[in-house]
């Protein structure tokens, strides 16, 4: 078989050569990984299109004289501009959980991790380049969301320019915020290392938590919300809300309760990736 | 070079791997044989460091696996169950493998070119066949250029063609000076392509041996003669290495330490008329699952117990 002997040839012990993992390769490994699924590209679409799409569909339509719906309730153009994280962060989260829970399903985890079999570099790996990845494309599309929607609110009360007071805050931290969920999403996928999974437990922290709260005792309520990461009352909503309602965080805090909450995930995800077999 | 030291495995209270403790040599391949449910894809998974093994330790060229600087070089395994996302590439997999090790493309390309899958590389591997998945496992396996090399049932869902070309390929990375180690449920296979032979029965060792030692415990080769003057032509044939046996008498000879050619010529050079001459191949599967009998997993289906090492395909070597 001579494609046998010219291969083997090539790989005679005499010429060796000088390989090593170093964590700049890991990530080097986890982007092309990224880049080489096409369900990560349709996902980060989705939640792209959501972000952009669903923010100047909210300033086209507003009404400045309904009484209930959307319109009513939205205080000022960023409000309106960043509806669309509540979907997109969905979207965002499940490309996280893809991301490490995936490579459970599908075996690829053997692989990976006989490649580094010290592990934590991988999740170390995925967590840069998917926080990398979502920070610019959501932080993109909530610039686009805002400007794309200035020009129909233009002249109404509600309207507010990139120069106005605390708008750059608003959108950068929404662009923050998705990231950091999506990073969430990844360790919750590789804690429970399933696709189903890792979205459950997501939906139920960002969403579901808020709603739980409300058939606890009502004094809990004002206590517990604040502290929770998703956007309704929690501490993502203090991230990207231009006015702080009464009984929220500052910006600043909620974004390190946040964190908090995101660290604690990947302690979680390094302790079972380090502990348990694959 | 791969050496278990004393290797347990449990997962709950079903011990998969139990005390098993034996070396895997360079320069030869080696056989890793068991019936199914053997515990052979558990011993694999903790040689790699994926499952942590419940007491007893294993190195692979001197160190745990995972200190390795570069693992790849160290060890290329292919493991039994798919390890691929179906979703990307069997080059985008092989190039995300790579990267880890600042491992150039141009090895990518040859790995690729080796395992025969250039033409399917840019294809998804979900929708590759089991050969192709097999090829392109191996192709993962060599692309470190490692020292021992490591597959779990390789010949599974490959073509004859696909067969053969794994055997020369385990016979030159031997030839090479690496250390080759290949499990499989069947004796007929290992037999073909193996040195040395480590026999596994519910996670003990039940032999590490060569499967020429084994062939020799098993019987060895022998022929079977019947002639005119069985007498004279066993004190013909006696030698060193040579063993006749047969009852007094009778026609009929059993001869083992020459071929059925060697035997007829010298009864045809001493004139004895020979009646029969027929080689006797010692059933290696048999012999195999002689050995591993009473060891075989009965599958839980209460009543019908059948052996899950049952004769699938097995061939008398
Ligand atoms: N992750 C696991 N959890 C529980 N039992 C397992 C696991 N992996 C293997 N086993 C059990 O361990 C035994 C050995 O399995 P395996 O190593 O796959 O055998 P072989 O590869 O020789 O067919 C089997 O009884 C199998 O059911
Ligand atoms: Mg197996």
């Amino acid at each position: 078989m001579s494609t046998t002997l010219t291969a083997t040839e090539a790989a005679a012990p005499a010429k060796r050569a000088e390989y090593k993992v170093t964590f700049a390769r890991v990530v080097r490994s986890e982007w092309s990984k990224f880049l080489s699924l096409r369900s990560t590209w349709i996902t980060l679409a989705v939640a792209a299109l959501l972000l952009v799409g669903i923010g100047i569909m909210g300033a086209y339509r507003y009404d400045p004289t309904a009484l209930r719906g959307p319109s009513a309730d939205a205080h000022d153009a960023v409000t309106i501009a960043l509806r669309s994280t509540e979907l997109a962060q969905l979207a965002l989260g499940v490309l996280g959980v893809l991301a490490t829970a995936g490579e459970y399903t599908t075996g690829l985890i053997r692989s990976t991790l006989a490649a580094v079999p010290k592990r934590l570099p991988v999740l170390g790996a995925k967590v840069l380049v998917y926080f990398g990845v979502v920070l610019v494309v959501a932080t993109a599309g909530a610039f686009l969301s805002f400007l794309g929607g200035e020009p129909f609110l233009h002249g109404k009360a509600i309207a507010l320019t990139l120069s106005s007071s605390g708008v750059l805050r608003c959108l950068f931290g929404a662009g923050l915020y998705l990231a950091l969920i999506a990073v969430l999403g990844a360790a919750l996928g590789m804690l429970v290392r399933s696709v189903a999974g890792g979205i459950s437990l997501l939906v139920v922290l960002l969403m579901l938590l808020p709603v739980f709260l409300d058939i606890l005792p009502s004094s809990w309520k004002p206590d517990v919300s604040p502290y929770l990461p998703g956007l309704e009352g929690g501490a993502g909503g203090s991230i990207i809300a231009l006015h702080q309602e009464s009984g929220t965080l500052s910006p600043g805090a909620g974004l390190a309760v946040l964190c908090a909450w995101v660290v604690a995930a990947l302690i979680g995800a390094a302790y079972r990736l380090l502990r348990s077999d694959s | 070079m791969i050496e278990l030291q004393h290797l347990v495995k449990r997962y709950g209270d079903k011990t998969a791997v139990d005390d098993l403790h034996f070396t895997v040599k360079p320069g030869v391949v080696t056989g890793f044989l068991g019936p199914n449910g053997a515990g052979k894809s558990t011993t694999m998974r903790m040689i790699l460091g994926l499952d942590a093994p419940t007491s007893g330790s294993v190195t692979v060229n001197g160190k745990r696996y995972s200190q390795h600087a570069a693992p790849l070089q160290e060890v290329g395994a292919l493991l039994e169950a798919r390890s691929i996302h179906p979703g990307r590439s069997a080059y985008n997999h092989l190039l995300a493998l790579a990267l880890t090790h600042g491992i150039p493309r141009r090895r990518v390309d040859e790995v690729i070119e080796l395992t025969g899958l250039a033409k399917v590389a840019k294809k998804r591997a979900g929708a590759f066949s089991l050969g192709m998945g097999q090829r392109l496992g191996i192709a993962a396996a060599l692309l470190g250029d490692p020292q021992t090399i490591m597959l779990d049932e390789p010949v599974n869902g490959l073509d004859p063609e696909g067969v053969l070309w794994i055997r020369t390929l385990l016979t030159d990375l031997a030839e090479q000076g690496r250390t080759v180690f290949v499990s499989s449920h069947l004796m007929s296979e290992m037999a073909l392509t193996a040195t040395n032979l480590v026999i596994i029965g519910r996670g003990r060792l039940m032999a590490d041996t060569t499967v020429a030692g084994f062939i020799d415990q098993a019987g060895g080769d022998s022929v079977k003669v019947v002639s005119a003057d069985s007498a004279r032509l066993r004190e013909l044939l006696l030698g060193p290495d040579v063993t006749v046996t047969g009852e007094a008498g009778s026609e009929t000879l059993a001869v083992s330490g020459l071929s059925a050619r060697q035997i007829g010529q010298t009864a045809a050079d001493a004139g004895i008329a020979v009646f029969e001459l027929t080689p006797q191949a010692v059933s290696l599967e048999e012999a195999f699952m002689t050995l591993t009998g009473d060891t075989v997993e009965y599958r839980s289906n209460a009543g019908s117990a059948s052996h899950a090492g049952a004769p699938e395909g097995s061939v008398a070597a």
